[in-house]
């Protein structure tokens, strides 16, 4: 028997209120999967993103963390469970320093003891956060912002790392290093879900892709067969359809 | 008068001051923790300090309880549980609901649960019977340390007690990591969940220990009153509101210290306010006045001039995205034969209470309806505040009263016809709105609730004393008289039925401007306010503009329905139908049936006026054929006190249903209907091309 899947959604089905997101996706992740989610605008990726971290409730179907439903769990079950979120956008605590966001984060996943450590850490990553630590997190700048969010989750090495729009509103060397960081996270045996735009960072990254369309899964291979498909899907929708 | 009796003077005052200081300060804090921990600006914190005083004093003096098992029943059994059944049956499926919703929730409750609590535990309070502190003797046990001022048991007691619950709390936030925790829930409970922290037990943790300290506070400043009415512990939390404006709702130092700034002000403002005005003649009539009202003044200063809470923004939750959008009204979605068959329903069913009304109806009825259609103007001004620019105002009483009142001073001083002093008055009203509006629209939200709040209480306090105003003495003894219109040759004094006629035309006409006004500039201008202020404000809407021109018109439009209010029962009757508290129950009434529709605001007006008589008095029955009004059962009259309770506790579904528990049943209803019109339409359409 194979090993059990860290991450499952089977025939999930998300809304939002009277708007339906997802129709029917499966997806499965094992333990050191890479999997990058790619389509074009409002084809149901960061949606997919939030059922698999528990953040938006499937409202068919099931999702499951070790073979264990967890469909419409609280979010924190999720987190326990070794997930962990970046999502998209200025996600930080605007209210609280940018210490306080990442001790938030690091007294419950990594314990009291190893906070310090972990913000030494979250500073070597990123030097700007360093430099800020003592400011409000509302008034740091969108691509500042972006790093906080993505700080926590990195250094946490957490089993999978759900990231969305990883690189969006980063500077492109900063974002080489994100993926220098991601790479050895991966290395260590952690999973990841990645939402990205940059098609060709994601597919040196991964080696599985999911391809959406219209909420729906429309394709899933190996990185490696998946440039021309891609292309096909995003840039000549008339042949695919 | 020397200057070290003047030194004297000062410190007997700050002595004096402290004790209620740090009851303000404890009630300040509970405030704070709620606020900071669920979002919601708890208004429900007078009527929970209420129910722990009461439920003391009950055990105490009725069932004769030590005050130990008392103290441990009323604080740290009731209280808690209190907050957490709000918690967990309320708040916790709202946390991410807007502030001005939880808002129009807590003001459902703090009207409900006073009520709820007297039918349940059967409390009455009675004047004369004094409640007692927490400590034996308290009030005839005096100590005096500093040979200035004998502080009595029970002021110790309050002090210690409100000292040890302070640094409690504040222990609690530096030194655990929950302190970290219930801030961050409150900005995002979602993002917070991501951080593997269960949002739900951090919240209601919050909510039982903000309870205990409301709990603790209530049983603490209980001796202070001569009789335990929940109006006096509703006007208790508007002064603890005031402490915890000054830390900007967010702050426990700031509350702590407003509050002990609030005790001490007071007291030394009363000690000094006397014998200025013996030097100064013209302060004279604010000494009495001004005295009752000093803590909504203070608070109504604190959101004016506070720098602070300029800077105060409320942080979004990033995660907002993922609540789906508001939905539409039902009638802008309406299938075009439904459309018609509503109107038709709609204009029969009018007819028939029309005709019912103008040649069935008895005197009883009559005025009934009179109640019902001036009341439906009246909230009609909450249709405009609150239903199209989304704004929470707690004033709309004192706008209604502002009408009333200037016609009983136009009619009995110069004579002037009263339907001319009735325009004129909601020119006042209307006036006097935008002036309210003014210094603190731009705080928008909880902080224009808050502003209004104490202006209300303010009019309550001060303005309706003023001979101008109320009265003053005459008053006293002849009441406020106010007649009713004379034009041409309609007298509308002699004939109930006909100025039920003419309050008919006033709300028509008053309806058909607000919805003009929903369908043109100022209301579009409105709506897109309140889908996003950053994008209304890009393609050149003025916030303040837009919003202050609602105000004057609800204002308006609140001072002319109070006149009519004041017509009809010949009366201002200020205490009965304007007072605060009253105002609050119409603006809970409104926005839980539905306040974004003009039927709603008539459909409110009716439910204020028939709910009480027609259903709780039994009258309903009499409309069948076995019963009459000797033979009502046994249940009936059921107490007018179940009509708090259960408008009150519908606002419970102002958060799942922002439009109206009226409304989303229309909504849910029309989308039924709608399917299956368009489905036939469709399938209409197909047919001929098949023939083809």
């Amino acid at each position: 028997m194979a090993d059990t899947p860290l991450l499952e959604l089977e025939d999930v089905t998300a809304e939002y209120g009277p708007f339906r997101a997802l129709f029917g996706v499966s997806l499965t992740i094992h333990p050191g999967d890479a999997m990058a989610l790619l389509g074009s605008n409002g084809a149901g990726k960061t949606t997919v993103a939030r059922v698999a971290s528990g953040l938006v409730d499937a409202a068919t179907g099931a999702v499951r963390v070790d073979g264990v439903t967890m469909t419409r769990e609280p979010t924190y079950r999720f987190a326990q469970a070794g997930i962990a979120h970046a999502p998209e956008g200025r996600s930080v605590f605007a209210t609280f320093t940018v210490e306080e966001n990442l001790v938030l984060y690091f007294r419950r996943s990594l314990g009291r003891k190893n906070v310090p450590a972990a913000l030494d850490e979250a500073y070597t990553l990123f030097p700007r956060l360093g430099e800020r630590r003592r400011q409000v997190a509302g008034t740091l700048s969108g691509g500042e912002q972006r790093m906080l969010s993505l700080a926590r989750v990195l250094v946490e090495k957490p089993r999978l790392l759900i990231a969305d729009e990883l690189s969006l509103g980063l500077a492109p060397i900063i974002v080489d290093e994100v993926y220098e960081t991601l790479t050895s996270i991966r290395s260590s045996g952690a999973a990841l879900l990645i939402v990205e735009q940059h098609v060709q960072h994601a597919l040196e990254l991964c080696d599985h892709v999911a391809l959406l369309d219209h909420g729906t899964i429309a394709w899933t291979g190996p990185s490696a067969e998946a440039a021309d498909v891609v292309v096909d899907h995003l840039f000549e929708t008339g042949s695919s359809s | 008068m020397t200057l070290a009796l003047i030194g004297e003077d000062f410190v007997r005052a700050l002595l004096q001051g402290t004790p209620p200081g740090t009851v303000y300060a404890l009630i300040g804090l509970g405030f704070v923790l709620t606020y900071k921990t669920s979002g919601v600006f708890n208004l429900a914190f007078g009527a929970q300090a209420y129910i722990s005083a009461a439920m003391f004093f009950k055990a105490r003096q009725e069932w004769g309880w030590g005050i130990v098992p008392a103290v441990v029943l009323s604080v740290f059994v009731i209280a808690p549980a209190i907050g957490l059944t709000l918690e967990r049956l309320i708040f916790r499926n709202l946390r991410t609901a807007s502030a001005v919703s939880k808002l129009v929730i807590a003001i459902g409750l703090s009207v409900a649960l006073p009520a709820l609590f007297e039918l349940i535990a059967d409390y009455k309070p009675v004047a004369g019977r004094t409640p007692t502190g927490i400590v034996p003797d308290g009030s005839s046990v005096f100590y005096d340390p500093t040979g200035v001022y004998p502080f009595s048991r029970d002021e110790l007691a309050q002090i210690i007690v409100a000292g040890v619950g302070v640094i409690l709390l504040g222990a609690m936030f530096r030194f655990t990591s929950m302190g970290l925790a219930m801030r961050g829930v409150v900005e995002s409970p979602r993002m917070t969940e991501l951080a593997g922290i269960p949002a739900d037990r951090v919240s209601a943790l919050a909510w039982a220990i903000s309870s205990i300290f409301a709990g603790m506070a209530g049983v603490l400043i209980a001796p202070r009153l001569n009789t335990l009415i929940s109006n006096d512990f509703f006007t208790l939390m508007v002064l603890a509101m005031a402490a915890a404006a000054v830390g900007r709702l967010v702050s426990l130092p700031g509350a702590f210290f407003g509050g002990m700034g609030l005790g001490w002000f007071i007291a030394v403002f009363n000690t000094y306010l006397p014998r200025w005005a013996d030097d100064h003649t013209w302060l004279e009539p604010f000494k009495d006045n001004l005295t009752p009202s000093l803590p909504f003044v203070v608070l109504f200063g604190i959101l004016v001039f506070w720098p602070a809470i300029r800077r105060a923004v409320d942080a979004a939750d990033p995660l907002s995205g993922v609540d789906p959008p508001p939905p539409a009204l039902a009638a802008t979605t309406r299938h075009p034969l439904l459309t018609l068959q509503t109107r038709i329903f709609g204009v029969c069913f009018l007819g028939l209470v029309g005709w019912l009304g103008f040649t069935q109806a008895d005197v009883r009825w009559i005025a009934l309806l009179s109640t019902a259609t001036v009341l439906s103007i009246i909230y009609l001004s909450i249709t405009v505040i609150t239903g199209f620019a989304g704004q929470i105002s707690l004033c709309q009483g004192a706008f209604a009263a502002i009408g009333a009142f200037t016609v009983f001073q136009l009619v009995d001083r110069y004579d002037m016809s009263a339907l001319t002093a009735a325009l004129i008055g909601a020119a006042i009203a209307a006036v006097v709105g935008a002036i309210v509006a003014l210094p603190v629209l731009k705080l928008g939200g909880v902080w224009l609730a808050i502003a209004t709040l104490a202006f209300a209480f303010f009019f309550d306090a001060v303005i309706v004393k003023f001979s101008w105003v109320g009265g003053g003495e005459s008053a006293l003894f002849s009441g406020t008289q106010v007649p009713r219109p004379v034009i041409g040759p309609f007298d509308f004094g002699e004939s109930d039925r006909a100025f039920l006629a003419l309050a008919v035309i006033v709300l028509v006409i008053v309806s058909v401007a607000v919805i003009q006004l929903r369908e043109g500039t100022i209301g579009q201008s409105l709506r897109a306010l309140r889908s996003s202020e950053v994008a209304a404000e890009s393609i050149g809407i003025s916030p303040a503009r837009a919003r202050i021109v609602a105000f004057a018109v609800s204002a308006f439009i609140a001072g002319l329905g109070g006149a009519f209010l004041a017509m009809l029962e010949g009366d201002v009757n200020y205490p009965k139908n304007f007072s605060p508290v009253a105002a609050m129950f119409w603006l809970v009434l409104v926005v839980s049936l539905s306040a974004r529709t003009v039927e709603g605001a008539i459909q409110a007006g009716a439910a204020f006026a028939l709910f009480s008589p027609v259903i709780l008095e039994g009258s309903f029955l009499e409309w069948l054929p076995y019963f009459n009004e000797d033979n009502l059962p046994g249940i009936f009259p059921i107490s007018a006190k179940w009509r708090f309770v259960l408008f009150g506790l519908t606002a419970i579904q102002f958060a799942r249903h922002p439009e109206g528990m009226l409304e989303f049943g229309k909504r849910r209803a029309t989308q039924k209907r709608n399917d299956r019109y368009y489905a036939r339409d469709a399938e209409r359409a197909a047919a001929p091309e098949a023939a083809t």
